[in-house]
């Protein structure tokens, strides 16, 4: 299916083929640290309705690499939101003002709500607990431009699987692909929602479940943490418990394969030590980095000639 | 059986098959409770070959029709709906649920875009299930299951 115009609601919208598109492009992006003029006089609306930094400012530094120009709507200055305006009036007032809506909110579904009023394109920045697309194109960009593809991999997902949008929308996305097994690392509070497991047990995908990060690690190809967070626990000795099993430091990884890859949607607060910042397992500044290539090309292929 | 209970009605609806103790729930569906001029009949419990007890409801001069089928199959997917004239069945047929349904439940996800109060945006939902009933919101993916629907039909 062609890239041109299309919304970005959910990772599952897109195949294998489109995602090898996007992939090539970004891997040339990233290989030139490209800048260019694809988007000039091209205006693209960032409203991101709930707090972002690193999404926000990589969309942002994407519209200006690539010579198009961002129109920013952030909460704390979202006047008209204050005043009482509906999200569909906001969503119709920026769909007039530009050539594409990239949007952020913490209700769910709000994004595919979006792309139902607006004629432009809307990516979804992210909606709650639900999706983050982008996020999911950033982590099977990096694995695939480092290890060639995701196929055959043996991929561990870490931390909060259930409040989690980007462990959610990681895991979807591995179906596209055919990993050997994903492993499902999770304290019992924070496991997989079910309508997740019932997407991977519907396409049939290899996943094995459990607590312990220890019983898999010496397997893994790739390791990708998220930060628990404490609100999600009602018992704060409960929530040191599990933290202090979860965290990732070199000891950690004295079992795993040397080229494990360490991956983190980021921001990361201690869930993995320093001392792997500068070991041959880091891949979550990659990651990040990768993260404007990425969306260079989404953004150059759905808006481009 | 019900013959002995109630008499036959010349002409409206007889509603089959619904599962044992939830005849109350489908009337409420259906707008007829505390409705005074509605004549019905409620039997409750009554056998069924089956499904071993059953719940009928009989009411007078009303055709049931349209949303109002979707949501009775929701709760009892394997009800039956007669058409009664002139103290025949002129018509029968068993409800049966859409593949996908717009505006007869809620998102069980209280941050689902669709219970945002303000926003002018119609529940939608794929149907995964029929019997028991699940639903996934197309907005926010979640399942919306019989017991939730229940609680929306019988709370105030």
């Amino acid at each position: 299916m062609s890239w041109k115009g299309r919304d970005v609601i959910n990772i599952l919208d897109f195949s294998r083929e489109d995602l090898d598109l996007l992939f090539q492009l970004a891997n040339r992006f990233a290989d030139e640290d490209y800048r260019g003029n694809d988007l000039e006089n091209r205006m693209a609306a960032l409203l991101f309705l709930e707090p972002s930094t690193r999404t926000m400012y990589s969309f942002m530094s994407a519209v200006y690499r690539l010579g198009g120009k961002p129109i920013t709507l952030s909460k704390t200055e979202a006047s008209s939101i204050a005043k009482g305006e509906t999200f569909g009036d906001t969503i119709r007032m920026f769909d007039s003002y530009s050539d594409i809506i990239i949007v952020r909110d913490r209700r769910e579904g709000a994004a595919k709500y979006a792309a139902d009023l607006a004629d432009s394109p809307v990516i979804n920045g992210g909606d709650g607990a639900h999706n983050h697309p982008t996020q999911a194109m950033i982590d099977l960009f990096t694995i695939t431009r480092y290890r060639g593809g995701v196929d055959g991999l043996k991929v561990g997902v870490l931390g909060d699987l259930k409040y989690g949008r980007a462990a959610a929308s990681f895991i979807l996305g591995l179906t596209i692909y055919d990993p050997d097994t994903i492993y499902l690392i999770s304290p019992e509070s924070l496991k997989l929602k079910k309508e997740v497991k019932d997407y991977l047990d519907s396409v049939g995908v290899r996943y094995f479940e459990t607590e312990d990060l220890m019983e898999v690690i010496s397997e893994l190809d790739v390791l990708y943490v998220t930060r628990i967070q404490k609100e999600r626990f009602p018992d704060p000795l409960e929530y040191e418990r599990v933290r202090g099993s979860y965290k990732i430091d070199l000891s950690t990884l004295s079992n795993a394969k040397d080229d494990l890859m360490v991956m983190h949607p980021l921001p990361r607060v201690d869930e993995i030590s320093t001392d792997v910042d500068n070991s041959k397992y880091q891949y979550y500044f990659k990651q990040a980095r990768n993260g404007v290539y990425l969306r260079m090309a989404l953004l150059k292929l759905i808006l481009g000639d | 059986m019900e013959g002995i209970l109630v008499r036959k009605i010349k002409d409206g609806t007889v509603i089959d098959h619904i599962p044992a103790g939830m005849a109350f729930t489908v009337l409420r569906i259906l707008g007829l409770v505390r409705s005074p001029e509605s004549r019905l009949a409620v039997i409750v419990n009554t056998d069924s070959g089956k499904y071993g007890r059953k719940d009928i409801i009989k009411i007078e001069n009303k055709y049931i029709e349209g949303d109002l089928l979707n949501k009775i199959a929701l709760i009892a997917p394997h009800a039956t709906i007669n058409i009664i004239k002139d103290y025949e069945i002129v018509e029968k047929y068993r409800v049966d649920l859409p593949d996908k349904i717009e505006n007869v439940v809620r998102c069980s996800n209280p941050v689902c875009i669709t219970n945002s109060d303000r926003e002018a945006v119609t529940p939608s939902f794929n149907v995964v299930s029929k019997s028991p009933v699940r639903l996934k919101c197309t907005y926010c993916g979640r399942y919306t299951e019989f017991d939730d629907i229940i609680k929306q039909f019988t709370e105030k």
